[in-house]
């Protein structure tokens, strides 16, 4: 019956006790918000920590491994390097190592990535007639590498019904769990 | 107030927790490791052509042909933190329109465990050398190499090796059809 002790707790519950709960549920998802917010102004990276999500990388990074980006403007691309670049008319970006790297004088940038796992590289993938990428396709540089974690948002976007039912267990805890 | 749930949630808790530490303590334990290391590179017979790339531009591009000697012994980059080494030989130049062109023309992955000790002799590019135009001949080309170390977790680092190696290419195009670079892994 212990399990099923939260409805004590709610019975119990006042007015003053249940609008605390919901500004404590606020301030968790604000907080979440703050940080993300906060690691794209020190990244200058619109997203700086992608999820891989193919095998195009592989033995380096496997489906499901987290990448920490930055995207300094005043750092400039290099071959080698492991850039997450957007191709118009694909949602999910990309994860791939510079092949070459051709820099005017006047600082224009057009550079050709491959996948480590690849036999060739990307000019098929990029938009029809594209040949070479540029900065303004960049989302960042590959800085940091985690393991694994990223597995549970694979988890969750394969599954979308888990997802609604892990965040709505989630929010129903934090509303009804009571500090003693 | 010890229900199964509970307990769960707190044996969860502990397990992320170590599990958390361990990585920090990995990480940490390796972050001040530079990595360095010295690497023979060699230039035989470089020749420019003037071809066709249908691979970009469709117009006639310079293509430069070369074999490479590479003498390295990479095993001790391999420490616990290290998961996989992937290695590339970039070819930097100068031309009148571009401040810098870097082409790979040899890449490697090692992955732990595998041996690192390399010797090539004589092997030809894995990717070809196009130039972006025509202005290769007479060019001075720098060939390095460098390594982007794969961590367990932690930094992607890229560090390039001690020694590298320049050549200039001839001031004349190369006609004949014999020798063009083949895929060698």
């Amino acid at each position: 019956m212990e399990l099923f002790s939260f409805v004590d707790d709610i019975k119990r519950m006042d007015k003053r006790q249940a609008i605390y709960q919901i500004l404590n549920f606020g301030m968790i998802i604000s907080t979440a918000l703050m940080i993300w917010k906060g690691l794209m102004v020190v990244t200058s990276s619109e997203s700086p920590i992608v999820v891989v999500l193919s095998g195009s990388m592989e033995p380096a990074f496997y489906r499901g491994d987290l990448l920490m980006l930055t995207n300094y403007r005043e750092e400039p691309i290099r071959a080698g390097d492991i850039v997450v670049f957007r191709i118009e008319g694909r949602d999910i970006p990309i994860v791939h190592r510079v092949l070459k790297v051709h820099e005017r004088d006047d600082g224009y940038v057009k550079f050709l990535t491959k996948g480590d796992n690849n036999q060739v590289d990307d000019r098929g993938l990029y938009a029809p007639g594209q040949l070479w990428l540029e900065k303004k396709d960049v989302i960042g540089r590959a800085r940091g590498f985690l393991p694994y974690i990223g597995m549970v948002t694979i988890v969750m976007n394969d599954h979308p019904q888990l997802k609604y039912l892990v965040l709505a267990v989630l929010g129903f805890f934090v509303l009804v769990h009571r500090e003693n | 107030m010890h229900s199964f749930l509970s307990r769960l949630n707190t044996l969860f808790a502990f397990t992320i927790s170590v599990l958390a530490v361990l990585t920090i303590g990995v990480f940490i334990s390796t972050y001040f490791e530079k990595y360095h290391e010295t690497v023979s590179i060699g230039v035989n017979k470089p020749i420019v052509k003037h071809m066709t790339d249908y691979s970009a531009n469709r117009k006639k591009n310079d293509l430069g042909v070369l074999q490479l000697n590479l003498d390295m012994n990479l095993n001790q980059l391999f420490d616990w933190n290290v998961k996989v080494l992937f290695l590339y030989l970039i070819a930097e130049y100068v031309t009148p329109t571009n401040s810098l062109n870097q082409v790979v023309l040899w890449d490697k992955i090692i992955r732990r465990g595998e041996n690192a000790r390399i010797y090539l002799h004589d092997i030809a590019t894995k990717y070809y050398f196009w130039d972006d135009g025509e202005n290769l001949r007479s060019n001075n080309v720098t060939l390095s190499l460098a390594w982007n170390i794969i961590p367990n977790a932690g930094r992607l680092l890229h560090v390039p090796a001690n020694g590298s190696t320049s050549f200039i290419f001839s001031d004349q195009y190369t006609t004949s059809r014999a020798a063009s670079p083949k895929s060698s892994s």
